[in-house]
């Protein structure tokens, strides 16, 4: 079989390889390069050294009060969407009449682009703050609640659906046990129920993480950040250095790579967290 | 004894009733925003800021104007025309090339098969911003920015999960049964559409649901890419209060707001069991 199969990897592997070295591989490796690189285009890039890197930081704060508003933005997303998330799947896991229709209500608004769902949310809390003689973008803090308010309409029915998975998969005996041991409910929520779901926490705490800290078109479109660049997530701080103003494609190039470097620790993490539970198990 | 359980199914069942109620109420919560979008698609253009929550009157009912004014004039049919192109020709596309290549790099095993594994699965975890740039410019010297050729960029960028999500099945599938049809004669692309690709079904399935969502919902690229000449819905809609596409009107972005959910909704009430099957398959392999 492995000697027929040589033969076929041009027709099964190059067509495939081919759009992905176009896509992926090359520009990758191009990004990395072009970081160390001054350029208006990818044919005319000379050699700066850190240049990028350096200019990143002192060129102006941007970079560094995006990066801030980030972290800040998904810690408060991850914690919001996950326990609201369980507490619902705790609750459609009751075999209360109507469980099917509020799961699919729920998990609705995930399937709508982040733009549209922007517009949605950006007359919504514009037409609350009418009443009080103010608009979305006057004040970062609006901008903030608004994003988070959005993450979680998004975010809550897709995180339910891996809860109810994980719920599903206790077995009733373990639960029916530890009641007929007199357990409160609260113990056996603790002991019993949270870590037999521990895989669901941790996939579902990295997917809102990876996804609230990579926010860009809910960004772009809710607030675009305004006011003054205050409500600017690290995702739309890159796009405005590339396409704001010529001559610092190098900085924005520099910063899509520390960006990268994040958002890939922490996969790492996940990957490692997921790995010794796995052996554990 | 007997009495004590009946208190016990009394409590739970008055809980029950609470907790019902609390839910239908969050679950209106969660339909609000589709409902005064929808209501303000009805509404005349300066009325929709002024008050977006007051139901349309007979001074501000403005009929179907938002309908014709985004949709005809604007053009929007035919955004609604490249999404529908591009989202299916790539879903496609990646279906039938990713699974072959995935089948392939799982069954030869060889430095090169594992090392492109690796970096597919690798790509998964790169930020866009990370090749924005540089995509994008290739890509208008390749000349594939166009609705066809910007298919090419979607089997690429899709092919990191889609590969991941296949191999993971095609390992579990019995090695013997493509033997025993190669035996028979079968070539390697007859044995993997007519045997394989079968077994493969129920994943093809839910990678085609994950990259369906990404495709149709996907901003950037398309904007970046095609946007000048050929823009999708999202790009349409981003377009309107900035200038770039239709007339700045609330009136006219308010339809299209509608006319984008209304083909997902469609799709979601379909296929929602394997949507959220799919959703929920592919979040545990990612």
């Amino acid at each position: 079989m492995q000697k027929t199969l040589k033969k076929y990897f041009i027709i099964f592997v190059i067509p495939t390889l081919l759009a992905f070295a176009i896509a992926f591989i090359i520009p990758f490796i191009m990004g990395v390069y072009l970081s160390f690189a001054k350029f208006t285009n990818v044919t005319n890039p000379t050699w700066v050294g850190l240049d990028n890197y350096i200019k990143l930081f002192t060129i102006n704060n941007d970079f560094i009060k995006a990066l801030w508003f980030t972290v800040k933005f998904t810690l408060v997303s991850v914690v919001t969407v996950n326990v609201i998330a369980f507490i619902f799947a705790k609750l459609l896991t009751r075999g209360i009449r109507g469980t099917n229709l509020f799961r699919t209500v729920f998990f609705m608004p995930n399937l709508i682009g982040g733009i549209v769902l922007g517009y949605i949310w950006q007359i919504l809390i514009n037409g609350i703050l009418l009443n009080f003689g103010v608009t979305l973008t006057f004040d970062a803090k609006y901008g903030f609640w608004g994003l988070i308010f959005l993450m979680n309409w998004q975010m809550i029915g897709y995180m339910m659906v891996i809860y109810i998975a994980g719920l599903q998969n206790i077995p009733g005996e373990l639960l029916e046990a530890a009641s007929m041991d007199g357990a409160s409910s609260w113990q056996m929520l603790r002991k019993v129920t949270l870590p037999l779901i521990a895989s669901s926490i941790t996939i579902c705490t990295f997917l809102t993480l990876s996804n609230s800290f990579k926010l860009f078109d809910q960004n772009l479109a809710l607030t675009g950040g305004a006011p003054q660049r205050q409500t600017t997530m690290l995702a739309l701080d890159i796009y405005d250095t590339f396409y704001g103003r010529t001559g610092y494609q190098g900085v924005g190039q520099a910063k899509a790579v520390i960006f990268f470097v994040i958002v890939g620790l922490i996969a790492f993490i996940q990957l490692r967290i997921s790995r010794s539970r796995e052996v554990e198990g | 004894m007997k009495e004590r359980n009946t208190v016990v199914r009394k409590k739970t069942k008055l809980a029950d009733i609470i907790i019902f109620v609390l839910l239908f109420m969050m679950s209106l919560l969660f339909l609000v925003p589709i409902f005064v979008v929808l209501l303000n698609s009805f509404k005349g253009k300066f009325y929709i800021s002024k008050a977006p929550f007051a139901l349309p009157t007979s001074e501000t009912f403005a009929g179907l104007d938002n309908y014709v004014n985004g949709i005809i004039k604007s053009g929007f049919t035919k955004a609604m025309g490249y999404s529908f192109f591009i989202t299916v020709a790539s879903v496609i596309v990646i279906i039938l090339l990713t699974s072959m290549t995935a089948w392939y790099i799982t069954r030869r095993k060889s430095k090169i098969t594992s090392t492109l594994y690796y970096v597919f699965v690798f790509s998964m975890i790169v930020p866009f911003q990370m090749v924005m740039f540089s995509t994008v410019k290739i890509a208008n010297m390749l000349h594939i920015d166009n609705p066809v050729g910007i298919i090419i960029l979607y089997l690429g960028f899709g092919s990191g999960l889609a590969i991941f999500i296949f191999s993971g099945f095609v390992k579990a599938i019995p090695i013997e049964i493509e033997e025993a049809a190669m035996i028979d004669g079968c070539n390697p692309l007859q044995t993997f559409y007519q045997v394989v690709f079968p077994i493969l079904r129920p994943t093809a399935i839910t990678v085609a649901i994950l990259q369906t969502m990404w495709v149709w919902n996907d901003y950037l690229l398309p904007a970046l890419v095609i946007g000048n000449k050929y823009k999708t819905i999202p790009v349409a809609v981003q377009g309107v209060l900035t200038g770039s596409y239709g007339d700045r009107n609330m009136g006219s972005l308010m339809a299209m707001l509608v006319l984008a959910i209304v083909p997902i909704v469609i799709f979601y009430l379909i296929g929602q069991k394997s949507i959220i099957k799919g959703v929920i398959s592919g979040a545990v392999k990612g």
